[in-house]
């Protein structure tokens, strides 16, 4: 045991130079690793380039910040000697540079609006948007996934049908047409039982208060469950088509082992890159939805900035969004590598995103994408 | 070209892609010829605040007077326009980068890809959002900027049908034949690779109803007095409780709308997905 580690490093007295043991090592690290760390490379490289966006959109753009902060009856030697207090004199990639080394220290800036930290500001809105994507994703993704598995055990009968079809309203209206109904009906004109304005009392943190979370977390898990529906259902019905499903059968394998245990392990997995892809619709669809039900979360707080023209609060939201959409696919390319063999195991993974192509198509046509070589 | 008929044939007998076509058509219908019909101009003041319907004015009265049934039927033609634009520009531009790397493969290819994972960290309403915020509402610069937001999602599709296009052998023999590379592309592969770009434009399509009348929602759309569905959905959101018809009408035309455009584009998507079956 203790003579071990002393020995591991050192090169044996048989292999030869430095090409040896950089193949020993090869051998020694995953066969994925190369891939991840260039994805990795090239996320960091995404984000970059959403920051030169999101600080150009805010900050370059023909629209004057100290002009519409000041209004438009402000006296002009005012508006250039705020602009000068901003900085907005300087090169713009000397703004940049400030701003970017701001933001990797952890500082946002402060709102325009209010003078408090942007990162104080967003911290309790990103609590609440967060209880409540997590209420969502607590409703939305076990229904997505026991009722696909289960419509596709039943392919093409009534029931698979009639769900199919009411499904369809649900994917084609909008999120925020169903949000409004869903206050027509449960909070006004037929019943009203529920409220429907999420007035969240400050004091007390958004999950002990469910009866505000109930409309956002339906109107939202509404619209996004059907995405995930779909795509588990189909994956499910090629994975019960397949090869390997066949050969158990006549291996004379149990059917119920069959379903639990060959093909929805399988059929799952595109489903991480639905699960990646619809956290980028749902924190899309959480700004309509936060703003009818007037809830505290990050994308009223958005909208409200985007009124004020608050633009560092504007810069942190969009920022820490976008960032969190790139970790989350990052997050699923590398989880659907690992729990596939055939990526897990392959000497050179080709495709950057290799299980992304064949979710979007299961999603798009309810078919894989064939791999042709 | 007797071909192409009877395919078209086919696909217009399915149930679902007639549904479709009506609700669509009707929807369009009526936002671009309701005007001729509204009783009233839909900037007058003809009723009182949240009026309850009555028989010369079936919908009611909206937060400050005006007739709902005249805003309603005055209100579709921005919705229906902007989302047209938006869904086709996107389009346009997102094949023409898709065809292109696919075509250019290596660098170029690369960089086409590695940008559309930029935008497509994004939230498609966030972005609009941002930019629309920043460079005003003119109805232009939305339409840009939805199609901006929905083309990445084009490239990636274009692209990834057309790599499989690219090495055909009708591709190959084209190219042996030393026809002109813009020849090839327009008159070999495009036309292989338009059906799926057709269905994914009804799929925008509805995306694009949902974006226009969200921002409207928002504020950010069509301005004030102007009728537009999204806008009077937020302006007469107040008053639900005393006069549900106000917001009620306006949802019901959306929703109608974006079900319409689905409806169709997903029913050709499964027509051409079952003759695609059937060639092979």
């Amino acid at each position: 045991m203790s003579s071990v580690p002393l020995n591991a490093g050192a090169p044996s007295p048989a292999s030869a130079g430095p090409l040896a043991t950089l193949k020993a090592l090869r051998g020694r690290l995953p066969a994925w690793l190369p891939w991840f760390v260039g994805r990795l490379l090239s996320g960091i490289g995404v984000v970059l380039v959403i920051s030169f966006i999101v600080f150009g959109a805010t900050q370059a753009l023909p629209s004057d910040p100290a002009r519409i902060i000041l209004g438009p009856e402000a006296p002009e030697h005012t508006v250039d000697t705020l602009r000068r207090q901003l900085g907005l004199d300087r090169p713009l990639v000397l703004q940049y540079a400030d701003w970017a080394q701001q933001v990797l220290s952890g500082n946002l800036g402060r709102s325009i609006d209010s003078s408090v930290p942007v990162g104080e500001l967003m911290a309790g809105r990103f609590a609440n948007s967060l209880t409540l994507t997590l209420a969502v994703a607590a409703v939305a993704f076990p229904l997505a996934l026991v009722l696909g598995i289960f419509m596709a055990l039943r392919r093409d009968s009534l029931a698979d049908r009639a769900v199919l079809s009411s499904v369809v309203l649900f994917k084609a209206v909008p999120g925020f047409v169903i949000g409004i109904c869903l206050v027509m009906i449960f909070s006004t004109s037929v019943f009203s039982i529920l409220p429907a304005a999420s007035l969240l009392d400050p004091s007390l943190p958004a999950w002990r208060q469910p009866q505000y979370l109930v409309l956002p977390t339906a109107t939202l898990a509404l619209s996004v469950a059907t995405y995930l529906l779909r795509l588990v259902r189909a994956s499910m019905i090629e994975a019960m088509d397949s090869e390997y499903v066949t050969a158990a059968r006549l291996r004379g394998v149990p059917e119920r082992r069959i379903i639990w245990r060959h093909a929805v392990p399988n059929a799952l997995i595109p489903a991480i890159q639905g699960v990646a892809m619809t956290f980028r619709v749902l924190f899309g669809g959480a700004v309509l939805a936060e703003v009818i039900f007037s809830y505290p979360g990050i994308g009223n707080t958005l909208n409200a900035a985007i009124e004020m023209r608050d633009l560092p609060l504007i810069q942190g939201i969009v920022l820490v969004i976008t960032v969190g959409v790139v970790v989350i696919n990052l997050a699923a390319d590398l989880i659907t590598v690992l729990l596939t063999p055939r990526l897990r195991t392959a000497t050179r993974i080709r495709a950057r995103s290799p299980g992304l192509r064949n979710a979007a198509s299961l999603w798009r046509t309810g078919k894989s994408w064939r791999v042709s070589v | 070209m007797s071909a192409h008929a009877s395919s078209l044939r086919t696909v217009l007998s399915a149930r679902q892609v007639r549904f479709g076509l009506v609700l669509t058509l009707a929807v369009v219908g009526f936002a671009l010829f309701g005007p001729l019909f509204a009783p009233h101009a839909h900037t007058d003041l003809v009723g009182i605040t949240y009026g309850r319907p009555t028989a010369g004015a079936p919908l009611g009265y909206d937060y400050i007077g005006h007739d709902v049934w005249s805003r309603v039927l005055a209100g579709g033609v921005s919705v229906v326009w902007m989302s047209l634009a938006a869904a086709a520009i996107a389009l346009a531009a997102g094949t023409a980068l898709g065809l292109l790397a696919a075509f250019a493969r290596r660098r170029v290819d690369q960089a086409i890809v590695w940008f559309t994972d930029v935008f497509m960290a994004f939230p498609d309403l966030i972005l609009v959002l941002l930019i629309v915020s920043m460079l005003g509402r003119d109805h232009w610069i939305i339409v840009l900027t939805v199609a901006v937001a929905f083309a990445p999602g084009v490239v990636r599709l274009s692209r990834g049908i057309a790599l499989g296009v690219v090495n055909q052998e009708f591709v190959e023999a084209a190219e042996m034949m030393g026809y002109p590379r813009s020849r090839i592309l327009f008159r070999e592969i495009l036309p292989s690779i338009l059906t799926p770009l057709l269905v994914h434009l009804g799929i925008m399509l509805t995306w694009a109803v949902g974006m226009l009348s969200g921002l409207a929602f928002l504020g950010y759309g069509v301005a004030p007095p102007a009728a537009d569905w999204g806008l009077m959905i937020n302006e007469n959101r107040a008053g639900l409780l005393i006069q549900p018809a106000a917001v009620f009408g306006p949802v019901l035309l959306i929703a109608l709308f974006a079900l319409g455009t689905n409806l169709l584009a997903e029913g050709v998507g499964r027509v051409t997905s079952r003759i695609e079956e059937r060639k092979s």
